[in-house]
């Protein structure tokens, strides 16, 4: 065993739940999916389990900007899914404004999911593509009940369009008659369509140019403060993140390895992973890039199916020690709100 | 370097009920062998379309490319070539990453499948030799447990790894040119990097000249020898990279600079987006696309369209204002 050598014993356990002071919106609780494998055609057989999300805790204060990051297929879009109700945890918890989600008769759960609402990550496959854009908009809000007059409702989407930059004359039009841009934007609109109260955001803003991209954060930001929103912003650019986010949860192999306070995260990251990251991402300015050093991370993204035992992390983190590979390291409060699952740094 | 693609005045327009879109509004520029040339600009501005058009892939009708544009691919136009030719050069000699990788994924085939079959047409393979080599190309990208992985389909995947099987199917059959439209936006930045510079070896050492439209300029500044600009369908500056990150002469490149969020930057900063919308692309009267939204905007603007200049050393501009800008040392930070 590595004992921890800063963090008192007291930390040891628990979970980052209450980093910081103020009231939580969502707590998620041990969360764990895991999918089974499986092979054949005709006959199927489950070979295996995919440790998709493998124990995830975190807490999101109303108003706030969770950060989500790591590697591709670590478990980010996976937890947001267990968040949406779109995905049926293996275990754990997700409690939403106190309320336990698993729990909820179905029928209420309906009215909960208004106020959960979701911009995915490729706005092509969620968009229908045989829906004109004025239809996609107008549905939900007339199912849930928003807004009961057609004509309000006509008004109510042209007002949602031009919050997301689009024209109003876009209701007529089709997906494939857009950019992917513009589609990304309609996500938008059709999620804030239904008044949510939390967002997740899976790559929102990826596939935004930079001036729209900005337009968006800022709008973001604006909505969060106006309607006291709360997201949960899963994204691979670390640049958006850094500024719209208060505090980032760092994921790997789906688990999260360190979580902390925005500025502190960036400013002194301390995982070995988190450290990598940081250095990869490419700054946009040719001469600063050149002198820069890159550190790229050696080794294969460990598959989920098989991940390597003890840490997670330990084939490729350069200050593995022998220990590393036989236990798991907990999520200790380095410093004050600063989680990190590393044995090797204090 | 000889001159691998030409473009020479592209139009593409889509014919709709709300007026004709002129998506690509006469565009040229050229890339030579083992180049990589960034292209850049506002959603919606017309760079899917001009790549699409490149390979012949504008749905037909409501797309039309313009009679008299042509693209000049090793000498030969493209744009006349008979269906089976570009057929032949489509995913053969040239290779394509697309923006939306479940679009153009079969979801009821297999990865291993979707690899070997492109690879056993254009490279005449033999189902070992395929199988091998889609092996090779999946960890190539990054993918563990290749041989596992080629049995699964595309919705076993997560969407960065998606994106990763697009890129092993662009470069399965040695392409001379790669374009890639968004190739990274879906992935991690670990990934990102490993990927670009899979990219970067490839065009190196093998002459690989390569396409790059993406919105991250800071994925630019690291990997693209030159850059175009585009707005409202047109190019309104070329340059290298240094030359449009640290002297841009056309306001939208400045504006675009001054939008990004920079990790090197101090946080909690309001964004400064380029305020305003995107022109109506049915629309485009007289004058610069860019006026409505320029802070430099005069009454010649309205009046006439500037053309594109040589501002210096190479790089192009389409500003009648672009010296006032030149004298503005500070205007990119
Ligand atoms: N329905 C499914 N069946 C089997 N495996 C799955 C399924 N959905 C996801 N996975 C696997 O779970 C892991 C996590 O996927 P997930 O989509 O959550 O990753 P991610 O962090 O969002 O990645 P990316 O950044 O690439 O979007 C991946 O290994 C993926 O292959
Ligand atoms: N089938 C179509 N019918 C009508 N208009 C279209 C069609 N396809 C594209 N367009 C329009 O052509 C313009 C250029 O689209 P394109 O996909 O090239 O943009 P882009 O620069 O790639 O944007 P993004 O960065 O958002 O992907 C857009 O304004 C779009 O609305
Ligand atoms: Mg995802
Ligand atoms: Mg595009």
């Amino acid at each position: 065993m590595n004992a921890p050598t800063h963090a008192s014993t007291a930390f040891e356990h628990s979970p980052p739940h209450e980093p910081v002071a103020g009231e939580s919106l969502l707590e998620v609780r041990d969360l764990k999916k895991h999918f089974p494998v499986v092979e054949g055609v005709v006959f199927q057989r489950a070979v295996g389990q995919v440790k998709a999300v493998d124990g995830v805790s975190f807490s999101i204060r109303k108003g706030e900007t969770l950060g989500l990051v790591g590697e591709s297929g670590c478990g980010k879009t996976t937890t947001g899914r267990c968040v949406l109700q779109l995905e049926r945890p293996t275990s754990g918890e997700i409690v939403f404004d106190g309320v336990n989600l698993e729990e909820l008769p179905d029928q209420e759960l309906i009215a909960w999911r208004r106020k959960i609402q979701v911009i995915f990550q490729d706005p092509y496959s969620s968009l229908n593509p045989r829906m004109k854009i004025g239809t996609m908009l107008d549905e939900p809000m007339r199912i849930h009940g928003i807004e009961s007059n057609p004509s309000r409702r006509r008004r109510r989407i042209a007002e949602l369009l031009e919050i997301c930059g689009l024209p109003e004359k876009f209701a007529d039009r089709y997906p494939h008659e857009m950019s992917g841009g513009q589609r990304q934007r309609v996500g938008i609109a059709r999620a804030l369509s239904l008044n949510p109260e939390f967002i997740v955001c899976d790559e929102a803003v990826s596939a935004l140019d930079v001036s729209i991209q900005a337009q968006v954060i800022n709008l973001l930001e604006d909505l969060r403060h106006e309607f006291d929103l709360t997201y949960l912003f899963i994204a691979h650019d670390l640049s958006v993140v850094h500024h719209l986010c208060n505090r980032v949860a760092v994921m790997y192999l789906g688990k999260i390895v360190e979580l902390a306070d925005s500025k502190e995260l960036f400013g002194n990251p301390m995982h070995p992973y988190t450290k990598a990251l940081l250095s990869a991402v490419p700054i946009p300015d040719p001469v600063v890039e050149a002198k820069r050093a890159h550190q790229t991370l050696k080794g294969e993204v460990p598959s989920p199916m098989n991940p390597p035992p003890g840490c997670v992390f330990h084939p490729r983190c350069q200050l593995a020690v022998e220990g590393c590979s036989r236990s798991e390291p907990e999520l200790r409060e380095l410093r004050p709100g600063h989680w990190v699952a590393c044995t090797q740094v204090s | 370097m000889s001159k691998l693609l030409e473009v020479q005045d592209l139009h593409t327009r889509f014919h709709t009920t709300e007026g004709v879109v002129r998506a690509v509004d006469g565009i040229s520029y050229d890339v030579s062998e083992g180049e990589t040339v960034a292209i850049v600009g506002e959603s919606g501005c017309g760079k899917s379309v001009g790549a699409m058009s490149i390979l012949r892939l504008i749905p037909k009708p409501p797309g039309e490319i313009v009679e008299g544009s042509r693209i000049l691919f090793a000498g030969e136009d493209l744009l006349s070539m008979d269906d089976d030719r570009i057929r032949h050069i489509r995913g053969g000699q040239i290779s394509m990453v697309f923006q939306e990788p479940m679009t153009s994924l079969n979801p009821v085939l297999t990865i291993g499948l979707q690899l070997t079959e492109t690879m056993m047409l254009h490279l005449g393979l033999d189902q070992a030799a395929a199988d091998r080599r889609a092996i090779e190309l999946l960890e190539m990208v990054g993918i563990g447990e290749a041989e596992r992985r080629l049995r699964q389909y595309p919705h076993h995947f997560s969407g960065g790894m998606r994106q990763r099987v697009m890129i092993a199917l662009a470069l399965s059959c040695r392409p001379r040119l790669i374009i890639a439209d968004e190739p990274t936006t879906a992935l991690d930045v670990t990934i990102q990097a490993q990927i670009l510079e899979l990219m970067r070896t490839l065009t190196h050492q093998m002459g690989v000249a390569l396409i790059i439209i993406t919105h991250n300029l800071g994925v630019v500044a690291r990997y693209a020898e030159r850059v175009i600009v585009m707005y409202a369908g047109k190019i309104v500056e070329t340059g290298t990279a240094e030359q449009i990150y640290h002297r841009p002469r056309h306001p939208y490149t400045i504006g675009l600079l001054k939008s990004v969020p920079r990790m090197d930057m101090a946080r909690g900063k309001r964004l400064q987006p380029i305020e305003g919308q995107p022109p109506d692309l049915t629309r485009l009267g007289e004058g610069c696309p860019y006026r409505p939204r320029c802070a430099w905007a005069e009454d010649r603007c309205e009046r006439s369209t500037p053309a594109l200049e040589n501002v210096g050393e190479g790089q192009i501009a389409a500003c009648f204002n672009h010296r006032a800008l030149a004298d503005k040392e500070s205007l990119a930070v």
